[in-house]
C-alpha cells in the first residue's frame, strides 16, 4: 500500500456520465491485482470529507486506470478533474479475485452490472495471461450504461451484452442472459461485480449449478484500510455469520460465504 | 546565512504519563494501531488509544454504519471488536514492540464489565493508561451511557480508579446539559485526566425512502463540523478542573490542535482525520512544531491555556 499524493492524471475518456482515468502512479500500478481498489481524495477541503473507494480498472508498471460513473458528490467532483492534474490516492487495497494457475485452458464467466464492469477488465486481462478464456457478460439498464463494450471487444474478449430496456443486446437482466448461456459457455468459474440484487440473483444461479463464484462487494467506506469498521457485510465464517470488513477481507468474497440481505 | 531554528520541545507531561508529543490517536479511528504501520512511523506519535475494548467480542451494529454530512461523518459502528482475551493474545504482543505509549479504551455493557476489563488488562504488561469510555453513543438506546449523569460517572470512575493499577483517563460525552458537572464528578471520583469530546449524537434522513441513513438510526457525529463545540467544551472544562484535559473533536491540522491547547488541553487526540489521511497524526505533529518554531515558542506546552479572553 502506498499513499501517492502526486499521481498525474494522464488521460481522461468519457461517455456521458461514465469516465475512464489513466493515472501515472508506478508504486500503485506495480502492486495492483485484479479486484483491488484505491481510495481517492476528490477534494482538498471537507466537502466531501472522505475519500472515495474505486475499483482498479487496469494496471501496469506505469500506473493504473479507473472507470466510474458519476453517482454522487464525490464522483461528480472527480469527473471534473482535467488531464495533467494531480491526484492524492491510497492503494492498492483489499483482497482481489483469485486467478488460479488451474484456470489454464478453462473458461471463466465475468459478469459486470453497469459500473461494476470496472474491475473485470483488469481481471479478464489477468485471466487471459494465465491461459484462461474469459467471457464477459456486461449488462445495464440501457445502452448508455454499457459504454465499455467496444473497449472490451477491441481487447479481444468475447463480450455478451444485455440491457433491461432492450436497447442493445439481450433484452432483460444480465443474470437471465448468463443463465441462458451457461450450457454453451460452460464456465469453470464465475466472477461478478455489480449491484447487490444482480449479484444476489447470480449467487443463486451459480449455487444451483455448483459453479465456484467470486463476488466483489461495494460499500461506503470511511478509511479503506480496516480501521473504521464502517464497511461491513454479513459473511459466513468458521464460527458462524458475522459483520466482516469489505475493505480488509474483501472486497472480493467467495459466493458461498456471502449472506445477501 | 540562514539561522537554524532551535528545535521545539514537544514533550508533554500529563503528570501520570510523559508523552513524546501531545498528539494521540483517538479510539475507534485508529483500529488497534497496527493497521496504520504501513502508512506512518507509529513511534512519532505521542501515543495510540486503541479501539474500545469490551470483555467479550462484540458484533456491532447492522449497516449502513457510516454517513457523510457537511464537513462531518456520522458513525454507528457499535463497538464491533475482539474481546480482551483475543486482544491480549493477538494484538497486545504486537503493540508492545511499538515505541509509543499505548492506551486502551475500556468499555462495558455495565459497571461489572468495565471492572472485568480493567482487572484483566491489569495483569498484562505494556500499557500506559486506560481511557474509560463512559460515553459511546452507539451501543444502547438513544445514546444512553454512564457519562450522561454526574452520579453514574462518579460511581463508575470511583470503582474503576480503585480497582486499577494504571492511570485513568475518563472520556466524556458532549450529549449532556452541563459537561462541566460531569467532568467535576469524574475529577472528584479520582480520575487522572479527562478526555473530551466523544461524538455528538446525530442522525441523517433519506428524504425519498423516509428512512434513517444509518442502520442504528442514531450515530455519533465527528469531523470538522464538531470542532467549535469541542473547543468550547474543552475550554469550559479546562477552566474549572485541576486534572489535565485531553481535547479532541474535528482536529484535521496542526492549527486545529494548537487551538485546543490554547483552550486549555494538555494533549489532543486526532480522530476522523486518520480515516482520510492515515498519516494525519504525524503531519499534525510536524505542523504544530513548525508553528511553534515560526512563533518563537520554545516548548509546545507553553501554548497550553494561553487563550486571552479579556
Amino acid at each position: 500500500m502506498t499513499i501517492e499524493r502526486n499521481a498525474r492524471l494522464r488521460e481522461v475518456q468519457s461517455w456521458g456520465d461514465h469516465f475512464r482515468f489513466v493515472i501515472d502512479a508506478p508504486a500503485i500500478g506495480r502492486d495492483a491485482r485484479p479486484g483491488q481498489f484505491v481510495m481517492v481524495k476528490v477534494s482538498e477541503g471537507s466537502a466531501p470529507l472522505l475519500r472515495r473507494p474505486l475499483g482498479i480498472h487496469d494496471a501496469d508498471a506505469a500506473g493504473f486506470e479507473l472507470f466510474f460513473r458519476v453517482a454522487g458528490q464525490g464522483t461528480e467532483i472527480l469527473s471534473q478533474k482535467r488531464e495533467g492534474e494531480r491526484l492524492d490516492i491510497i492503494g492498492p487495497l483489499g483482497r482481489g479475485f483469485t486467478v488460479a494457475s488451474a484456470a489454464k485452458g478453462r473458461t471463466a464467466a465475468l459478469v459486470g452490472g453497469g459500473r461494476g464492469i470496472a474491475p473485470l477488465f483488469f481481471l479478464a486481462r489477468a485471466l487471459a495471461a494465465a491461459g484462461a478464456r474469459p467471457v464477459i457478460f456486461y449488462g445495464g439498464r440501457g445502452l448508455a450504461d454499457i459504454p465499455l463494450r467496444d473497449r472490451l471487444e477491441k481487447a479481444g474478449f468475447e463480450v455478451r451484452c444485455s440491457t433491461d430496456d432492450g436497447s442493445f443486446g439481450f433484452a432483460g437482466f444480465i443474470t437471465a442472459l448468463v443463465e441462458k448461456e451457461l450450457a454453451r459457455v460452460e464456465p469453470a468459474v464465475v466472477y461478478a461485480c455489480g449491484p447487490d440484487p444482480m449479484m444476489k440473483a447470480l449467487a443463486a444461479i451459480t449455487a444451483r449449478h455448483g459453479l465456484p463464484a467470486e463476488f466483489s462487494l461495494e460499500s461506503v467506506m470511511g478509511c479503506g484500510i480496516g480501521a473504521c469498521w464502517g464497511c461491513v457485510h454479513r459473511i459466513r465464517n468458521e464460527g458462524g455469520d458475522g459483520w466482516v470488513k469489505i475493505c480488509e477481507e474483501g472486497p472480493v468474497f467467495p459466493g458461498e460465504r456471502i449472506r445477501w440481505p | 546565512m540562514a539561522v537554524t531554528p532551535k528545535p521545539v520541545d514537544l514533550t508533554t507531561d500529563l503528570g501520570f504519563l510523559k508523552l513524546r508529543n501531545p498528539v494521540l490517536t483517538a479510539s475507534g479511528t485508529f483500529g488497534y494501531g497496527l493497521e496504520f504501520e504501513p502508512y506512518l512511523d507509529l513511534a512519532k506519535l505521542g501515543g495510540i488509544v486503541v479501539k474500545g475494548l469490551y470483555y467479550k467480542a462484540r458484533e456491532g451494529n447492522p449497516p449502513p454504519r457510516l454517513v457523510e454530512t457537511p464537513s462531518g461523518l456520522i458513525n454507528a459502528i457499535g463497538l464491533q471488536g475482539v474481546g480482551v482475551e483475543a486482544f491480549a493474545a493477538k494484538v497486545l504482543p504486537e503493540l508492545r514492540r511499538l515505541k509509543t505509549a499505548v492506551i486502551v479504551n475500556v468499555c462495558g455493557a455495565d459497571d461489572d464489565e468495565y471492572a472485568a476489563v480493567v482487572e484483566f488488562l491489569d495483569r498484562q504488561e505494556g500499557l500506559a493508561a486506560y481511557e474509560l469510555n463512559i460515553s459511546c453513543p452507539n451501543v444502547k438506546k438513544e445514546g444512553a451511557c454512564p457519562a450522561l449523569s454526574p452520579r453514574t460517572t462518579f460511581d463508575l470512575v470511583k470503582r474503576i480508579k480503585a480497582a486499577s493499577r494504571r492511570p485513568l483517563i475518563t472520556k466524556l460525552s458532549p450529549n449532556v446539559t452541563s459537561i462541566v458537572e460531569i467532568a467535576q464528578a469524574a475529577e472528584e471520583a479520582g480520575t487522572d485526566a479527562v478526555a473530551l469530546i466523544n461524538t455528538i449524537l446525530a442522525m441523517a434522513i433519506d428524504l425519498e425512502t423516509r428512512r434513517p441513513k444509518l442502520g442504528n438510526v442514531y450515530g455519533g457525529l465527528s469531523g470538522p463540523a464538531i470542532k467549535p463545540i469541542a473547543l468550547r467544551m474543552v475550554h469550559q472544562v479546562a477552566s474549572r478542573l485541576k486534572v489535565p484535559v485531553i481535547g479532541m473533536g474535528g482536529i484535521m491540522t496542526g492549527a486545529d490542535a494548537l487551538e485546543f491547547l490554547m483552550a486549555g488541553a494538555a494533549a489532543v487526540e486526532v480522530g476522523t482525520a486518520s480515516f482520510i489521511d492515515p498519516d494525519a497524526a504525524v503531519r499534525i505533529v510536524d505542523e504544530m512544531e513548525r508553528w511553534c518554531a515560526a512563533h518563537g515558542v520554545a516548548a509546545v506546552r507553553d501554548v497550553v491555556g494561553t487563550l486571552k479572553t479579556s
